[in-house]
């Protein structure tokens, strides 16, 4: 399985060896891919702060003040994570058709990406003991001195999470940026591999791709550090007190709906204005029957293999703490943190030249969204795994109950409820994937995500509508699943 | 967890597997009575054919959607393994790709007899089967009549920065440079396209270049005839502000490019392959194009073209082989000039 990760890293680095270091070069050192790589890192170096910033004003508010309606509005902000990014970019592109280029992008990945901050600061806010935030008053501090020098730096862990998440995320997304007419490495790779399939310089294009978002891993783990957050000592904490805004209350509720108009309510008025405009004739029960069909069927195969390869790597991770452990852990981390179009140019090449059986399989398909969607699979399993008291098993097994036994009757029992969250998880992502889809799915598969797009495409916006509407329906329970995690998970 | 929820859970687990099963086991299933087609037409326009075909026949057809130039990549990189029966395509040179490959068997006599011959290659490895016209749409609004380019080539002049646009990763427009290419030359496509590169905007596709010329984010573009047609027949939602420009004098911007289709030499239903083939560019088959909503040209077995759209003859096209249009040339130069 550890091989399996690595494959994408094998060909990527196969195909520059066998390109020549001289062509290359030439590839990579020519204007192309340096308008790329400003496009791509104005992206990120603008949309992250920008995601930070509303995703710590929004959490602050809805969690430490008495803004009308704080307890609805905790859930809403996680719901843009049920609007796929593609179909962001529809929802915009339909309102302001002139949208385009770089401030487009950058609008249209905030709108999408901003939960990703929001969630784990907003938990994070919930779970602070106020007793260090009081004592920093009693010594005098104002209440902005108190959130930059006692508040902020507790958030430190879920922003720079958050952060590296949507780094990825941007390094990784095709089809809102192609929608808006925003170039990165990404849409370029796409674009050599409709004009060549798999040529050198698509590969070459991959070869820094991959380079970025490793250094954005590595960036990610240096500036963490080794910091303790951690409350020291006994008693328990209460939940913080809400500022009161008296007058402030006005404008703060204008801001959250603001947010909200821009988040949700673009794409879904859009969605429901195409759907008016379409009436009947766009609901082609049969076809949209057929692709949900065979979106539910890859997605629930996908849930439920990648859930089952996380648990052994999973159980290595929590049960060892040898080197090896950390290898196979980190070899998953780094694979998923490739975009899906190298992942899966990777895998049409392997497996046309050296497994031809698989090729354009659905088994081939789900192969890439195992490695793509393997750590949201494990990070939840091993939470899950993480709990389960090893003293339950040993007592099983005193009890003469054979190691597998055990493991069946104990400890899976035990894991269900993080093996389903893991699943859902997967499920979701998979029922709303693009990029890899296009390229691996097998012949005559016709996917919600992969109808949008070709009729988005075409510009008949008004039949891609109801394809968007069951991608946002199908994500939802998830969506809430995530913010009920979030929470838990701050709480450990 | 109670006895309850696990059973529940295990029962959830198994309905996902048998699920994830089935649909491994549907996509490789194999019949006889069935073909496999790589189509890079429009969808709704294939669609059209398969079903009249598969009511005529009762052969069943799986399609397999992509562009142009990577479904001809990808057959080439397939070679003799591929499962493909036939290859179908927007234009030419994704058909010149595969056949320079030798990867085509040879078109029946009777489906060649169908097509005139300026429609298909001399070779016969693969026929026409639509046809589509290089046009300048344009926002009337930004953009007077006595404005227009004379020719394809003058958008490479400076003062057209910034005011046209062209979907340049597709392969609709890479044949238009293909044509240009066969045509003029080299040294012309190479200056043409540092042109382009300093004065076009971007597009994704043809669909999006006809929007933003509606719009009035730039003055016009490069596109096919039948997606303004096919707009002014539905709502003109992306279209009432433009209006069409024929390059017309045998210019590089009049090139009418051919549709594409082929058997695969190593498909094993070479017998539906080729009668697909010859259903496509019989008189039943064109005249899909004739009442149907593609707006493309028929090219075969004497169907006229959609009322609504100018006729062929008089689009004054320069006369190229389709057989000579270089895909991998064109993506290269457009790799060169920083386009791709």
């Amino acid at each position: 399985m550890v091989a399996a990760t690595l494959v994408p890293l094998g060909y990527i680095v196969s195909t520059l060896v066998s390109t020549g270091w001289d062509e290359t070069m030439r590839l990579i050192f020519r204007p192309r891919v340096g308008e790329l790589l400003r496009n791509t890192a104005e992206l990120v170096l603008l949309t992250v702060p920008i995601c930070v910033t509303l995703g710590i004003g929004l959490a602050w508010i809805v969690e430490r003040t008495d803004v009308p309606g704080a307890a609805w509005w905790g859930p809403i902000f996680a719901a843009p994570l049920a609007v796929p990014a593609f179909v962001n970019s529809y929802g915009w592109v339909s309102a302001v058709p002139s949208l385009h280029g770089l401030w487009a992008g950058v609008l249209v990945a905030t709108v999408s990406y901003f939960p990703l901050v929001y969630l784990p600061v907003a938990a994070t806010l919930r779970r602070l003991d106020p007793a260090v935030e009081e004592s920093a008053r009693a010594l005098g501090s104002g209440p902005f001195a108190v959130f930059a020098r006692v508040v902020l730096p507790q958030l430190r862990l879920a922003i720079l999470g958050g952060a590296l998440l949507i780094s990825l995320h941007l390094l990784a997304e095709y089809g809102a940026f192609a929608m808006i007419r925003f170039d990165t490495f990404t849409t370029a790779i796409f674009e050599q591999y409709q004009s060549s399939f798999a040529g050198p310089a698509g590969s070459t294009l991959s070869g820094v791709l991959v380079l970025l978002c490793l250094l954005l891993l590595a960036g990610e783990a240096g500036v963490r550090g080794r910091a303790r957050y951690a409350r020291i000592g006994g008693g328990a904490q209460r939940s913080a007190h809400r500022i009161r805004l008296r007058l402030g209350k006005i404008p703060m509720f204008v801001l959250l709906a603001g947010a909200l108009a821009a988040t949700l309510g673009v794409p879904l008025w859009t969605i429901g204005r195409w759907l008016r405009i379409g009436g009947a004739a766009v609901w082609d029960t049969g076809e949209i029957g057929a692709s949900l069909g065979q979106t539910l069927g890859l997605a629930a195969a996908a849930a439920a293999i990648t859930t089952l390869c996380a648990f052994p790597v999973a159980w290595i991770a929590v049960r060892s703490t040898s080197r090896f452990a950390r290898i196979i852990e980190g070899a998953n981390y780094i694979t998923s943190s490739l975009p899906g179009i190298v992942i899966a140019l990777a895998l049409v090449t392997v497996s046309i030249r050296w497994l031809p059986g698989l090729y354009q399989t659905a088994a081939t398909i789900l192969a890439a969204y195992t490695l793509m969607f393997m750590p949201r699979a494990l990070v939840s399993v091993r939470a899950g795994l993480a709990q389960v008291p090893v003293g339950l098993e040993e007592a099983s097994q005193a009890l003469g109950i054979a190691p597998a036994a055990t493991f069946f009757r104990v400890t899976l029992r035990l894991t269900a409820p993080a093996a389903a969250a893991a699943a859902a998880m997967v499920f979701v992502a998979v029922a709303t994937e693009l990029t890899a889809t296009l390229l691996l799915a097998p012949n005559g598969t016709r996917t919600l995500a992969m109808q949008f797009w070709q009729l988005s495409g075409e510009l008949d916006y008004a039949a891609a509508a109801p394809y968007a509407l069951i991608m946002i329906l199908v994500s939802v329970p998830v969506t809430y699943l995530l913010f009920t995690q979030s929470r838990k998970a701050a709480g450990l | 967890m109670t006895a309850a929820r696990w059973k529940l859970m295990s029962g959830a687990l198994a309905a996902i597997a048998v699920l994830g099963a089935t649909t491994a086991c549907s996509s490789s299933s194999k019949d006889d009575n069935e073909i496999l087609v790589y189509n890079a037409q429009h969808e709704s326009l294939t669609k059209e054919w398969v079903d009249a075909f598969t009511k005529d026949t009762g052969i069943k057809v799986t399609i397999r959607n992509g562009g142009d130039t990577d479904l001809g990549n990808q057959l080439v990189a397939e070679g003799k393994n591929s499962k493909a029966d036939v290859f179908l395509t927007e234009n030419s040179p994704a058909m010149a790709l595969v056949e320079n490959a030798g990867l085509f068997a040879d078109i029946d006599k009777d489906t060649l007899a169908q097509v005139p011959e300026q429609f298909r290659p001399s070779t016969g490895k693969w026929t026409g089967i639509a046809a589509r016209s290089t046009v300048f749409v344009y926002n009337t609004a930004k953009l007077p009549a006595d404005q227009l380019p004379k020719s394809l080539l003058d958008l490479q002049q400076p003062q057209w920065k910034g005011r046209w646009s062209a979907g340049a990763s597709g392969a609709d427009f890479q044949a238009i440079v293909a044509a240009l290419l066969a045509q003029k030359g080299e040294d012309v496509t190479k200056a043409w396209l540092k042109g382009m590169k300093d004065n076009a905007i971007i597009s994704q596709n043809n669909t999006v270049v006809m929007k933003g010329a509606n719009s009035g984010q730039f003055d016009g573009g490069v596109i096919y005839h039948y997606y303004w047609y096919r707009d002014q027949a539905k709502t003109k939602e992306n279209s009432a502000n433009t209006q069409l420009y024929y390059f017309k004098n045998e210019d590089p911007g009049a090139f009418v490019s051919i549709s594409g289709g082929g058997v695969l030499k190593s498909s094993t239903k070479q017998a539906n392959a080729q009668k697909f083939l010859n259903f496509i560019t019989s008189k039943q088959g064109q005249q899909v194009l004739h009442d149907g909503d593609s707006m493309e040209y028929p090219v075969a077995a004497d169907v006229a073209a959609n009322p609504a759209l100018p006729p062929l003859a008089s689009l004054g096209a320069p006369k190229i082989d389709p057989s000579k249009l270089d895909a991998k040339k064109v993506t290269q130069l457009m790799t060169e000039a920083g386009l791709l």
